[in-house]
């Protein structure tokens, strides 16, 4: 019982101590430094032009247009966030099924056909992984160099412009891997498309 | 055959910077001088006029422990009732209301017991002030405690005839002001200029490319024409009543990165965001990637070394840094040759590309593209031997094999590295147990650097030992015959019993990560997982510091040609032996109705 009244405002005191140090000027001062140094990144890398927000770099949105470019397969979730007038605003959670099960089987057969209907330039080449799986993150922003390469005879076609031309906006899109080793090289969807529409330069 | 090179090299880079970091932590929490010290001392000396305590105050095992667990229930209760009356409190913009009551239990056991187990979606469910008052400092303190009873076991070994075991005061702030607060201002700055968000906005919105059509019932439209000015939704010249058109994306906001960087570096692992660090915006390159993730072992892996020279046997050090290492490079390499073969029911008979050329290739569902597949089992590899429980990327959606090497990680008690501090003082009962199974072999008294091993410290280090394997056993028993818990599950059959077999696995082992198809936010998985959290930090923390009582109290006895030598090859590879024993004993059962029925399963 000693003990317990000798420690117990002891341990207040120093809760309080570092509750203060890490919880308000530890917090403060990242959010200070970061927003005079980088406030771009800190704010979620928005893509704003001329007083609109076309998006966010960094998230994935679901594109089904033949002229634009697909990403990742996207698990929608409409209902959890709504803005301040009530409508509802889109987000995307992973899928987190397990890749063994014959359901799963059955998903990926129907997401082939489906793509295979959408490039029929491409005949029977395989189809690079990252278009018939949910990410994990479910809003990848990214998809692989072969998945872009594989789309760019379908978006040349429905825009009537050359494959070239896809290819180098594509290229422009490309984040290689960090210091030429860690991670994997990555096309950034959102920029690429409004690219093709002229929005981004 | 470069993503071989990618793994070495991830390998390489931690250790490398783990050895300069365990010989500083040792420096700081002896007191010697650093290159910090003219700094930070002062900060420290501040620490203790305040706390009106002195620098060389002496607390026996019993007001070593009592001292823990009065100032992790003063952090329990201060966290439940902040997430409960979070809605009346300031910094809260997205006007979220107060937690519920199992939530918030669930919610303040994970963070004080160093778990960071997420039955909560943060984005959705924590306001600002929640993460940085409630999360962030409990995520800085339940560290700093593991490191210090660590600390205390060590003296346990160095001191003689005393029951002095220093001061848990003056460990938590020399942790605190030395180690983990200027570590993280570091890695927490690099991450913002990396792309994480780190604000105190309301959350944004920003228009989508092709806007989304939204049935009645809440359903999404596929192949509709949408004609967003006329509000219309048609779907085959059909147009579709009450169908609504959704056009803007919601982009979260709020302070990340000073939370990413402490959940990494203190084995946390409780994200800012529901997907942790596979949200891009809390993950967002490659570059935050690394640092991330060497962050997340970069501790447990120092205080390896700190131990050898805090007892003057570098030695010592190595041979327990070998036996963590050498489990964690076979964990990793199974996990890495799995996910990169991926399932029959994903190749389609080969219709679905999935060589590695431009490309990650192989089980990429529940994994990002930036990280592929190389970048993610190593951080699966990582956080599920560390007690960090972070992702980034999805282990429901991991092969079968791939997947219970996760698991079985957590499983073996959190001691391949495992969490700041606990990792270690785990791993250092299971070597207790090993030169006592040892002695018994060749017939002598078993010791332990110097110290006598005897049926006091025997007891507890067993109990230590099999906490985690009891607490998940029973927890997911339990579970298992609960007529509600089928509901909770996305996955069935095998699958479907890893869920839950994850889920306790993960809170037995004080680890947090999850098989997220698992919804674990009802009144049943907060409440048990909760107490098994809670149950599994305080006991091993009761049996080590109990330990450290008793063995501080011996003499020291002479090292003699018949000593058992805890430094060599073959004190390693028992080591090892008797980790795997226990976890294999324990778990075979279990593991065979879930991944290894499963596996089976999708090869036949």
């Amino acid at each position: 019982m000693k003990t317990l009244k000798s420690v117990l405002p002891r341990a207040a005191v120093i809760f309080l101590i570092f509750a203060i140090l890490t919880g308000i000027v530890y917090t403060g001062v990242v959010t200070g430094i970061a927003q005079l140094i980088f406030p771009n990144q800190a704010n979620g890398s928005i893509i704003e032009i001329d007083g609109k927000k076309y998006g966010c770099e960094l998230l994935g949105q679901q594109y089904t247009d033949e002229g634009h470019m697909w990403g990742r397969i996207m698990n929608i979730d409409v209902s959890t966030y709504k803005d301040e007038n009530g409508k509802m605003l889109m987000y995307a959670v992973p899928s987190n099924l397990s890749p063994a099960s014959e359901e799963y089987e059955t998903l990926v057969a129907e997401r082939v056909e489906k793509l295979r209907a959408a490039n029929p330039d491409m005949d029977d080449t395989a189809i690079p992984v990252d278009l018939v799986t949910c990410s994990g993150s479910g809003l990848d922003p990214h998809i692989s160099p072969a998945a872009a390469e594989y789309q760019v005879a379908r978006i040349a076609k429905a825009r009537d412009i050359s494959e070239q031309d896809v290819r180098d906006i594509i290229e422009k899109c490309t984040t290689g891997k960090f210091l030429g080793v860690f991670g994997e090289e990555a096309v950034n969807v959102l920029k690429v498309n409004l690219m093709l529409d002229g929005i981004l330069q | 055959m470069s993503s071989v090179i990618q793994y070495i090299l991830y390998l390489a880079v931690l250790v490398i910077l783990a050895i300069p970091l365990g010989a500083y932590i040792k420096k700081v929490m002896s007191g010697e001088k650093t290159f910090l010290s003219r700094i930070l001392t002062p900060c420290e000396n501040a620490v203790y006029k305040v706390m009106r305590i002195k620098k060389d105050e002496q607390m026996n095992w019993k007001k070593y422990l009592i001292s823990v667990l009065i100032f992790s229930g003063i952090g329990l209760v201060f966290l439940f009732l902040l997430q409960m009356l979070q809605g009346v409190l300031p910094f809260n913009p997205q006007g979220l209301a107060g937690v519920k009551w199992d939530l918030s239990f669930n919610t303040a056991s994970s963070f004080v017991t160093n778990t960071n187990w997420q039955a909560y979606t943060g984005e959705s469910t924590l306001s600002y002030l929640t993460q940085a008052l409630g999360l962030t400092v409990q995520n800085f303190v339940s560290a700093a405690t593991g490191i210090a009873v660590l600390f205390a076991l060590i003296r346990g070994f160095t001191k003689v005839k005393t029951d002095g075991l220093g001061s848990f005061w003056v460990d938590m702030t020399r942790i605190m002001i030395h180690v983990l607060i200027p570590l993280n201002l570091v890695i927490a700055i690099a991450l913002a200029g990396g792309g994480v968000i780190q604000n105190l906005k309301p959350a944004e919105t920003v228009s989508l490319v092709e806007p989304i059509a939204v049935s009645a019932d809440g359903e999404i439209i596929e192949n509709a024409d949408i004609d967003v000015d006329a509000n219309t939704v048609t779907v085959d010249g059909q147009i579709i009543d009450g169908a609504q058109i959704v056009t803007e994306q919601f982009v979260p906001m709020g302070p990340a990165a000073s939370q990413v960087a402490i959940k990494q570096t203190g084995t946390n692992g409780g994200g800012y965001m529901g997907v942790n660090s596979a949200h891009p915006l809390e993950n967002p390159n490659p570059f935050t990637n690394i640092l991330e993730m060497i962050s997340l072992l970069l501790i447990p892996v120092a205080l390896c070394f700190t131990f050898g020279m805090s007892i003057k046997n570098k030695k010592q050090g190595v041979a327990i840094f070998m036996a963590m290492f050498i489990m964690l490079a076979i964990a990793l390499s199974i996990i890495a040759v799995n996910e990169q073969a991926a399932t029959p029911q994903l190749a389609q008979n080969g219709a679905v590309d999935l060589s590695m050329v431009d490309q990650a290739g192989g089980n990429m569902e529940g994994k990002e593209t930036r990280f592929g597949i190389a970048t993610s089992s190593t951080w699966a590899a990582y956080t599920t031997a560390a007690s960090n429980g972070s992702v980034n990327s999805m282990h429901d959606s991991y092969t079968p094999l791939g997947g219970m090497i996760t698991m079985l990680q957590m499983q073996l008690g959190e001691v391949i590295f495992g969490g700041v501090g606990c990792g270690l003082y785990g791993m250092l009962a299971f070597a207790i147990l090993t030169v006592f199974i040892a002695g018994l072999m060749v017939g002598r008294t078993p010791e332990f650097l110097g110290k006598k091993i005897e049926p006091y410290e025997m007891k507890w280090a067993v109990l230590v030992c099999l906490a985690t394997p009891i607490a998940i056993l029973v927890g997911t028993g339990i579970a298992a015959i609960v007529p509600s818990v089928p509901d909770s599950l996305t996955n069935t059959g095998a699958h479907g019993f890893s869920e839950i077999l994850y889920a306790y696995s993960s809170c037995g082992g004080n680890n947090g990560s999850a098989f997220a198809g698992l919804n674990a936010n009802t009144v049943f998985f907060n409440v048990s997982l909760g107490l098994v959290m809670l149950f599994v930090r305080f006991l091993p923390i009761i049996g080590t510091l109990a330990i450290a009582g008793s063995l501080a109290g011996k003499k020291r006895i002479a090292t003699t040609a018949g000593t058992l030598s805890t430094t060599n090859a073959l004190f390693v590879f028992l080591l090892i032996f008797i980790v795997l024993l226990v976890g294999a004993l324990s778990f075979f059962p279990a593991l065979s109705l879930g991944p290894i029925a499963e596996f089976f399963g999708s090869i036949a």
